[in-house]
């Protein structure tokens, strides 16, 4: 009922403008345009969306072949206020799936990117799609830092063997 | 079909507005009460966008602070204050109950009269809001990163805390003056009524605000036994003063109504504080014994403390003789508004027929010159026509409140002709009026108050709603209406619903304040005593009859949510982290048979639910704030055993034990 009085007003101001040149059209005209722009929906179609880097602010991640305890060791601190309610050490699915084996069946920079990015890759992902009809809950954003990023995936190389 | 019914009948309106303006050459004059065919446009704001100004409205009797975004008039927040609010658990955790302790105890109930918003500079700087609380004397302080109340202070020596949270124009300070007069809190308060004169007294506080906010009451003046009633900082040139208005400077303590009305003229009493400070430095004041409470948030420890102090300092204006001058002003006056340059005090006589305009630089020079109509309880009382700059004359019945457009106009509210009246500063003259629905009481400008105002929108709170929503019972909800003034006609745009009764109100452009805004509390920052930072911190801890279930909340899990071995005659705290770090990802938490209240966590938060079962059983708990798909799944049980039973103290989270035969 709004929306028809709107218009018929709209319609009328337009009524002035036309007749009078009055600028109570020029308001009305600004509203309606602004109505429209920057509600950026058009995400559904994603071309450029990477499987193997995912998306996110991490393009390369270089990791060493041997662990860096340190960073491990703090990286472990972070996974237990901040993921272990949902995440075991084990292949064995909490809320999330087992982190044993997920630094071998993802690249660091996907790791990185998806847990300080989720919401984004959840929409993109074919993969992240999939697992979320398993879980149905979507891993929440948990406001990690670079630093907490990288030392968590160190934890997860150490979880997978990397000595 | 009434909707159909009223869209006709707008559009009819529209017509004759229409034909109005064919006559008129385009240009419409004056449309009278229609709401003409642009308002619904102006005041739209599209699904998923911004508005453009935060509105602070205060909530009257409800005691909260309400929150609306403009010019769509849209609810965005009630921020609780001075009342308990069961839906952000204001006044029921363990965390938030010391913000409501006064000398008197636990009060959940106030009545919050006036907003303001921080200053620096004389503009509005976008760090706190300030509240009244106007039956138990106190002010609070909201911080706007958080939306939260961060500070209150009670007021001694104070009665109807209404001429407050006013403050000046750098925040050095928010002022507080009482509109009752009564007895000093540490004089002999048990003596007959009809001895006003001579026992009860009229305190302005003036309460200091630091850097991060802490406020502390700098000082107090003592004066004659009147009812302060509203106050304004100077700006400008005037800052170092401040106004306050008072009636019953008959001094009556019955009827009120009659007997506070029979002399032509009260007062708008002039303060030098920065005089005041002067005497406050060379010691002038009296260190008076008193009892108040002040209460501060920890917002790393999540908790609030309550301290209650016991001194005040107090300047007695009648012998400290160049604090306080009185300026006559008809007939008892209510708002008292200092115009953006400093130099123009407006006195709204709510039963007088004019609005009398008074000049900072004539005030100095009559008081300079000791040109003095005699004293009023001892303090100098300035000639009316020596601090006069003039009257706007007929303006309306009943002129309440004035807010500024920063183009040299003033707005005057007027309640009993319930009508807004634009004029002229300068020349005093009435450039336009505009019907409101119905008595309308304050008004707001954007920074209308400020050295800065922003005249796009003006908003008129109104006392009387009747017929302008659907009727719900005996009691409606208070109309707001929101006017575009942006150009020389007042055009009303919308019509809002506003919570408890709202009084005075402000408003900022949305910019100054909202990308302070915190989205989560950072987890690692977190110094609750009983934070859990993560599942492997929850326990349950036994301490005699006390037990502490130190708990986290993730979707959609609690940690624990089995506990056994309570018993009858416990306390259980239930201390709950919310381990989320994502914006707008509250819990919640309940435990059947509460009689306290639940709680609501936000992200990284920890609170506490103090739970004393009354019977033995099996109690759910279970989470309140829809958090995901499995928020249904998100709950627990509570074992509780007779008083002294053996059951062993046990919690645990997805520990499926062997189904037990009994």
């Amino acid at each position: 009922m709004r929306k028809l009085f709107i218009i018929l007003a709209m319609s009328a101001s337009l009524a002035i403008a036309t007749g009078c040149s009055s600028n109570t059209g020029n308001n009305t005209t600004a509203t309606t345009e602004e109505t429209t722009d920057d509600l950026d929906m058009d995400e559904e179609a994603n071309p450029d969306y990477d499987p193997n880097r995912g998306e996110g602010k991490f393009t390369k991640v270089e990791v060493g072949d041997k662990l860096d305890g340190a960073m491990a060791t703090s990286g472990e601190k972070v996974f237990n206020v901040k993921c272990s309610s949902c995440h075991k050490l084990t292949e064995e699915k909490l809320v999330g799936p087992g982190w044993l084996g997920l630094t071998k069946r993802r690249t660091p920079e996907w790791i990185m990117n998806f847990i300080t990015n989720p919401d984004p890759m959840i929409d993109k992902d074919p993969e992240l799609q999939a697992q979320l009809e398993i879980c149905l809950v979507r891993m929440p954003n948990q406001n990690l830092t670079d630093d907490d990023a990288r030392h968590i995936l160190e934890f997860a190389r150490k979880n997978d063997g990397v000595q | 079909m009434n909707q159909m019914k009223n869209l006709i009948k707008n559009l009819g309106l529209f017509s004759a507005a229409l034909a109005l303006t064919a006559l008129n050459g385009c240009k419409p004059k004056d449309i009278g009460n229609a709401v003409s065919a642009d308002a619904a446009a102006k005041a739209y704001v599209a699904p998923g966008k911004y508005d453009s100004y935060y509105n602070f409205v205060s909530g009257g009797f409800s005691g909260q602070m309400s929150v609306y975004g403009l010019p769509s008039g849209r609810l965005l927040r009630v921020i609780p204050v001075f009342s308990v609010d069961p839906e952000k658990g204001w006044g029921y955790s363990e965390e938030t109950k010391p913000m409501l302790n006064t000398s008197h105890g636990m009060v959940p109930w106030d009545d919050l009269h006036h907003t303001e918003l921080s200053q620096t500079n004389g503009e509005i700087d976008g760090r706190w809001v300030f509240g009244n609380a106007n039956n138990t004397p106190r002010v609070a302080r909201i911080d706007l990163t958080t939306f939260r109340t961060a500070e209150i202070i009670e007021l001694p020596n104070s009665a109807g805390n209404h001429s407050s949270p006013f403050i000046t124009e750098n925040t050095e300070y928010v002022v507080a003056g009482t509109r009752f007069s009564v007895p000093m809190d540490n004089a002999n308060g048990d003596v007959p009524i009809n001895t006003y004169k001579q026992n009860f007294k009229g305190t302005i506080s003036f309460i200091s605000v630091g850097k991060e906010g802490d406020m502390d009451i700098a000082f107090q003046i003592q004066c004659p036994g009147v009812n302060f009633d509203l106050s304004h900082a100077g700006k400008g040139k005037s800052h170092g003063w401040f106004f306050f208005s008072c009636y019953n400077t008959e001094q009556a303590n019955t009827l009120l109504e009659v007997n506070a009305s029979q002399k032509d003229k009260d007062f708008i009493m002039a303060v030098n504080w920065k005089k005041a400070e002067e005497y406050l430095k060379a010691g002038k004041g009296k260190k008076v014994p008193v009892k108040y409470a002040h209460n501060k948030w920890d917002e790393k420890s999540h908790t609030a403390t309550s301290t209650i102090k016991n001194e005040v300092i107090v300047l007695d204006a009648k012998e400290l003789k160049d604090i306080c001058y009185m300026i006559p002003c008809p007939k008892s006056p209510h708002g008292c508004d200092v115009d953006p340059t400093g130099e123009y005090i407006v006195g709204s006589g709510k039963l007088a027929a004019l609005i009398p305009v008074f000049s900072f630089d004539k005030l100095q020079k009559a008081i300079a010159a000791k040109d003095f109509d005699g004293e009023y309880d001892g303090i100098p009382v300035v000639k009316y026509e020596s601090a006069l700059y003039g009257e706007v004359k007929k303006p309306g019945l009943g002129p309440l409140h004035t807010e500024f457009d920063g183009k040299g106009n003033a707005y005057t509210s007027f309640f009993v002709s319930s009508e807004v009246v634009k004029w002229n500063i300068k020349d005093l003259k009435v450039l336009d009026r505009v019907s409101t629905y119905y008595s309308v009481g304050h008004l707001c400008i954007p920074g209308g108050d400020s050295k800065k105002p922003f005249g796009q929108y003006l908003i008129a709170y109104n006392k009387i709603t009747k017929d302008r929503y659907l009727p719900t019972g005996p009691e409606l909800s208070q109309s707001a209406q929101l006017f575009d003034i942006s150009g020389d006609k007042m055009q009303l745009i919308l019509d809002f619903p506003t919570i408890g009764e709202p009084h005075y109100a402000q408003a900022v452009p949305a910019e100054v304040i909202k990308d302070k805004s915190v989205k989560i509390f950072k987890i690692d920052e977190n110094k609750h005593p009983y934070a859990a930072k993560g599942e492997g911190d929850a326990k349950v801890i036994r301490e005699g009859n006390k037990v502490h279930v130190i708990m986290t909340s993730i979707r959609s899990h609690f940690a624990p949510d089995n506990i056994e071995g309570i018993r009858l005659g416990d306390e259980v705290y239930f201390h709950v982290t919310n381990l989320e770090q994502d914006w707008d990802v509250p819990h919640g938490f309940a435990v059947k048979g509460a009689s306290n209240a639940e709680l609501l966590i936000m992200p990284g938060e920890t609170t506490t639910l103090k739970w004393v079962p009354d019977r033995v059983g099996m109690f759910p708990m279970y989470c309140t704030d829809f958090c995901s798909a499995l928020h249904q799944e998100m709950q627990g049980y509570v074992r509780v055993s007779p008083a002294g039973s053996n059951v062993p103290l046990t919690f645990s989270l997805g520990t499926n034990q062997p189904a037990a035969s009994k």
